[in-house]
């Protein structure tokens, strides 16, 4: 596969980490040596022939790339324009989440690191993570809160199969943004040999250019795929779910410098944006720093990071990657707030029309569709980050 | 140095000792949310040299358990930046038992002051007699870009870490870039973490001493009983107790004679 991981537009990130007002890296001195170790060299490292010949085959090979683009004639039927589905859902380990994870070890192995801290909300990063771990033979310790580890249990035991150690979360309200806590902490404890793999476009610069960068493959194959089925490269949307932010910045990144594609994010709603028990941030945040970067993020009115809430445990983070807080500050990007109950709709429509399971992640993408107003002839390819299995539960209360 | 840090306490503190140097952390509103000022006070009265107050966050990620946990239990409280500040109102002010003269830092992360406003946190240390503060989350370079002429201008000293990772080079740039003193992180760690004082710890105190910085320097993290404050103070101007402290605060109350006894300990 040719291909390169240069970005092409004016919404890249400045050389101090910014995007827009956003971004930075509010970083405790403690982590400054790691942090700046990898700021100093992961262009250089991604940039190098041998990490370029074993991440693509890697993505070729054992992550089953390119993901197919699929046409959903009966979804679009329905919604009548032309929809197209990414599926990163049938990415090894049943999401995007394992593209990152690939390129964060390549970069870890070659900045001599030889253990691997990670956080986990749902789990599928952590398994992402314990999954590269054991490929390369590098010790694995996520962190999980230990709420979710009781909700996300099959997800703790394939971790623990896989070779990896983790460890409950069990401060502050024991879900992502504390199981994020704790593994900064560990690499502030660890600052020698252990590589933080970040599983999302949030964290302090460089990881949001870098994990933006490894998960821009996505809208890379996009682009030739659409050409080849459609003659255009370029759709009139894309849309994506955005907890962090990072199958959103990946669908998004070949199309930032194009106005003519809208870029469109959905956000987790929960129960509601004015229930109480919502996790849309731009609806509810304001600008502040949280986990390293400046970004939006929802707080008190004393700076006191709220709990979030959805449905989908991937996207329940009161912040956003500091690229989509400046694609909603500029307008470049279109946000939507999706209620559970709207994606669980969504994610029982597409099993029956298409026969495709959804993660309930990307079945928030798929819920913006009806809100969209969308015409005839639009092109839209939407990111199905992940499939259903794990959510089974989950959907099996409202069947 | 401008006309404001002459005058600040903690850069007169320096000018007249420059050994065994304690400094005590407690949290804000924490055991009880007015006890802010009572063990304040107290810590003034046991004679410690200078009181860090802990602003309370949701998301400590530099602080261990210990720390955590009071910062939690002080939110539980009610407590807030501006709460804090209603509270150290009149501490400088003549009253029954005498100002709060001990120089005093404020702890915390950028996000709760971000939201209070940068200016209106300045301007409100310098009102209610706060002397510096230690954001541990806000590096220097983005507060010289960014914040610096600001806490200049209400004479808040900003107080910077350097931990036995940071290079000889940043640690010349941080020297040359701060004013008060430099905090120095015993070893890599969060606080409440380290446990005595090892021979790599040492070797990393005694690296800092032959650079002969300008700015006096104090050890943080791990200093927890008198050996510990006293090998850091062969080594630096003196030591910052946190955890410790918190720890007797939630075992042994607030009651001034407790306060006293724990640093007397430390002292001895």
């Amino acid at each position: 596969m040719q291909t390169t991981l240069e970005p092409t537009t004016s919404f890249e990130v400045s050389d101090k980490g910014f995007y827009g007002h956003f971004g930075g890296a509010f970083i405790p001195e403690m982590l400054y040596p790691n942090v700046e170790e990898l700021r100093q060299n992961y262009l250089s490292i991604i940039a190098d022939p041998s990490f370029q010949t074993e991440f693509w085959q890697l993505l070729e090979d054992y992550v089953g790339r390119p993901t197919p683009l699929f046409l959903a004639k009966r979804l679009s039927d329905k919604i009548g324009a032309t929809i197209y589905l990414k599926r990163e859902d049938l990415c090894h380990t049943g999401a995007h989440k394992v593209n990152n994870t690939i390129g964060q070890i390549l970069v870890a192995q070659r900045l001599g690191k030889k253990r691997i801290v990670a956080e986990t909300g749902a789990g599928q990063h952590g398994v992402a993570t314990a999954t590269v771990c054991a490929l390369m033979g590098l010790e694995c310790i996520v962190y999980m809160g230990s709420i979710d580890m009781e909700r996300q249990k099959p997800n703790v035991d394939r971790m623990r199969m896989l070779g990896a150690t983790v460890v409950p979360a069990t401060s502050g309200s024991q879900t992502l943004k504390d199981a994020t806590n704790e593994a900064m902490r560990h690499w502030i404890n660890n600052p020698v040999d252990t590589h933080y793999i970040i599983g999302s476009v949030v964290g302090p610069h460089p990881y949001p250019d870098m994990v933006a960068r490894f998960q821009s493959v996505i809208s890379q194959e996009i682009r030739k795929q659409l050409a080849a089925k459609t003659g255009r490269e370029t759709p009139d949307y894309v849309v994506a779910c955005v907890g962090g932010g990072s199958n959103a910045a990946g669908a998004f990144f070949h199309f930032l410098s194009e106005p003519s594609v809208r870029l469109v994010a959905a956000e987790a709603a929960g129960q509601g944006v004015t229930s109480g028990h919502s996790a849309a941030t731009t609806a509810l945040g304001k600008p502040g720093v949280l986990h390293g970067s400046r970004t939006i993020l929802m707080q008190t009115e004393d700076g006191q990071v709220v709990e979030p809430y959805s449905i989908s445990a991937g996207l329940d983070y009161p912040g956003i990657g500091p690229l989509h807080a400046h694609l909603f500050d500029s307008g470049r990007g279109d946000f939507y707030a999706i209620t559970d109950n709207e994606a669980l709709a969504a994610g029982f429509e597409l099993s029956k029309l298409e026969g495709i399971i959804p993660a309930l992640e990307s079945a928030h993408a798929l819920a913006a569709l009806s809100k969209m107003n969308l015409k005839a002839d639009d092109v839209v390819v939407v990111c199905l980050s992940g499939r259903g299995d794990k959510d089974l539960s989950t959907y099996s209360k409202h069947l | 140095m401008t006309q404001e840090l002459t005058q600040n306490r903690i850069t007169s503190l320096f000018t007249h000792k420059r050994e065994r140097i304690l400094n005590v952390y407690f949290t804000a509103g924490f055991p009880a949310l007015d006890d802010t000022v009572t063990v304040l006070r107290s810590l003034q009265e046991a004679g410690v040299d200078i009181v860090e107050i802990g602003m309370p966050y949701s998301d400590p990620v530099a602080d261990g358990e210990t720390i955590q946990q009071s910062n939690g239990k002080a939110l539980e409280n009610g407590i807030s930046v501006k709460k804090l500040f209603d509270q150290l109102a009149d501490c400088r002010k003549d009253q029954p038992d005498g100002p709060i003269s001990v120089p005093i830092l404020l702890m915390g992360y950028i996000n709760p002051i971000l939201q209070f406003g940068i200016e209106k946190f300045c301007q409100k240390c310098q009102e209610v007699g706060v002397d510096g503060v230690i954001l541990p989350d806000l590096p220097l370079d983005l507060y010289l870009a960014e914040y610096a002429h600001v806490f200049r201008e209400y004479g808040i000293l900003n107080v910077n870490l350097i931990t036995p990772q940071t290079s000889e080079a940043r640690i010349r740039f941080i020297d040359n870039e701060s004013d008060g003193f430099i905090y120095m992180v015993s070893s890599a760690s969060i606080t409440g973490s380290v446990k005595g004082i090892s021979d790599s710890m040492k070797a990393y105190f005694e690296r800092i001493q032959a650079m002969n910085l300008k700015n006096p320097r104090l050890i943080g993290f791990g200093i927890n009983n008198h050996e510990t404050f006293d090998t850091a103070s062969q080594y630096a101007n003196g030591a910052i107790v946190g955890s410790a402290f918190i720890r007797h605060l939630q075992e042994n109350g607030t009651s001034a004679d407790s306060i006293r006894a724990f640093v007397q300990t430390i002292r001895a």
